[in-house]
């Protein structure tokens, strides 16, 4: 009998607003994924030369990661919005309320996490691994590569907590991407529409997606640290 | 007289103005097995990283085989520290199987293929772990993980091998096992092996000559039975009758 009627409650729900939910879902998965790889692609190598390096301003540079780390999203979105505002010093760019700046703000939030995690991460392996690699013959180019590779688990574990901050975060890509139906709507936002709106279903559909998809991602990124084994 | 191995001239190693490794002149032969002994903190990791050129001298010069280690370029330093290989106190395993942590120092040498695979095998069946191949190496017991850091420096076939107290902490049976394969490698390669440990018995049972280092500085250099027998230094003679108190 609920089952029944779970199912063509979903159907309905389905044949109603699927297409909908499936662009939402989709551009959640482009923003955040391509805010991740931005991130990643700033964040490691900064960490690797956080945690390999000692060079004068270090310290003040990760003190100022570590700061940013716990950024409040809307303050990174108010930061982004007044830069790309009609008045901003990029806003000839006219490019506020579309998925690019959605991106910006999220790698705001990423890319310190990233940078973080994976420069612990590498400094925790620095001293052994380095000289480990060393006394094999490696030169200091390999021997660095080694030891990010030895600090993968850390670095991964950066790169999904920094995916876990942009998917998850709602206050900057509210505020720069404006929750533009059909076109900067993702699934955060549409959380906070829906619910305001009374739809509480369709809200709880958004937030399973939301977890289901989350463990998706970072089942996936898991899968690359075993698959380094050997 | 052939050309010295290793030599040491003047060499002072400091961490923040202290001194903890002062050389004034030490000549090292090739094809011997030396110990490196003395009290912690005497500086024998130090001497043997220098020799490995993890670290840098504060000043004096290291020659290795006639060319001074910090004269030569990069490129020249690493094709002299590829002829070497060392072992360090602290093992570190990296984290892929047996089988990549043993062929890892002979890819960098641009080993590749079948033959990559059996200078490998051959490796690991010298210390005995030829099943060991796939295992996950940082979960390895003590003494299979000192097996395979020494398979790891075999399998590069190096002319110098330098050992930081490879068998401190493992059981008797290990121990005389990787005694058993240092004497083979020595014999068979014809490798010099540097090899620090605090076991005066160990010393005996395998070394050609001791180093005593005290303080950072050389106080006896020896042909192991005189060391022992008939040691030149008040501290020397303090030190192998186990009156040193350390
Ligand atoms: N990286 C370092 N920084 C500062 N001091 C060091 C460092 N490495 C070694 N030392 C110091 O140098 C001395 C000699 O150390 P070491 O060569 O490791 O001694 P041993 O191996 O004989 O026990 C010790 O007092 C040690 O604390
Ligand atoms: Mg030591």
């Amino acid at each position: 009998m609920v089952n029944t009627d779970l199912l063509s409650w979903l159907w309905q729900f389905f044949s109603q607003r699927g297409g909908e939910l499936s662009g939402i879902v989709g551009l959640s998965l482009m923003v955040s994924g391509s805010a991740v790889i931005i991130g990643a692609v700033l964040g490691v190598p900064l960490g690797a030369l956080l945690g390999l390096k000692k060079f004068p301003g270090r310290e003040l540079l990760l003190r100022i990661i570590y700061t940013l780390m716990s950024l409040p999203p809307v303050l990174a979105g108010l930061v982004v919005y007044l830069i790309f505002a009609r008045s901003g010093p990029l806003g000839f760019l006219d490019i506020l309320f579309t998925p690019p700046v959605m991106v910006i703000a999220q790698v705001l939030l990423a890319t310190p996490i990233i940078t973080a995690l994976s420069s612990a991460a590498i400094a925790a392996k620095e001293k052994l691994a380095m000289d480990t690699a060393r006394t094999l013959g490696a030169s200091e180019r390999q021997a660095a590569w080694m030891v990010i590779k030895e600090a993968r688990t850390g670095i991964l574990a950066g790169i999904m907590t920094g995916f876990g901050r942009a998917f998850g975060e709602v206050g900057a890509v509210m505020l720069v991407g404006g929750n533009v139906r059909y076109q900067t709507r993702v699934l955060t936002t549409s959380i906070v529409l829906e619910t305001r709106q009374g739809n509480y279903e369709f809200a709880i559909v958004l937030g399973l997606i939301l977890l289901l998809l989350s463990f998706v991602v970072s089942s996936v990124l898991l899968k690359i640290d075993d698959s380094k084994l050997r | 007289m052939p050309e010295p191995l290793f030599e040491l001239i003047d060499v002072v190693k400091k961490y923040d103005e202290r001194t903890v490794l002062r050389v004034k002149d030490l000549q090292l032969d090739g094809n011997k097995i030396y110990a490196i002994l003395g009290p912690n903190g005497a500086g024998k990791s130090t001497l043997l990283k220098l020799l490995n050129m993890l670290e840098k001298p504060t000043s004096g010069r290291i020659i290795f085989q006639g060319v001074d280690l910090n004269r030569a370029g990069e490129a020249a330093r690493l094709r002299m520290r590829r002829q070497m290989c060392m072992v360090l106190q602290n093992t570190y395993m990296f984290d892929t199987s047996v089988y990549q942590n043993v062929a890892y120092g002979l890819q960098l040498r641009g080993v590749r293929g079948v033959e990559l695979e059996r200078r490998v095998k051959e490796a690991l069946s010298f210390v005995g772990l030829s099943d060991y191949g796939s295992r996950r190496a940082i979960k390895l017991s003590g003494g299979e993980t000192q097996r395979v850091a020494l398979a790891r420096a075999v399998a590069i076939r190096p002319q110098v091998l330098l050992l930081d107290e490879p068998t401190a902490n493992l059981d008797p049976d290990s121990v005389a096992l990787i005694e058993k394969l240092v004497r083979r490698v020595h014999e068979s390669t014809g490798a010099t092996v540097l090899i620090i440990t605090h076991n005066l018995f160990q010393a005996q049972r395998i070394a050609d000559e001791a180093i005593l280092l005290y303080n950072g500085q050389v106080i006896e250099r020896a042909p192991i039975n005189q060391f022992f027998t008939n040691p030149q230094s008040e501290i020397t003679r303090r030190f192998v009758s186990g009156r040193m108190v350390y």
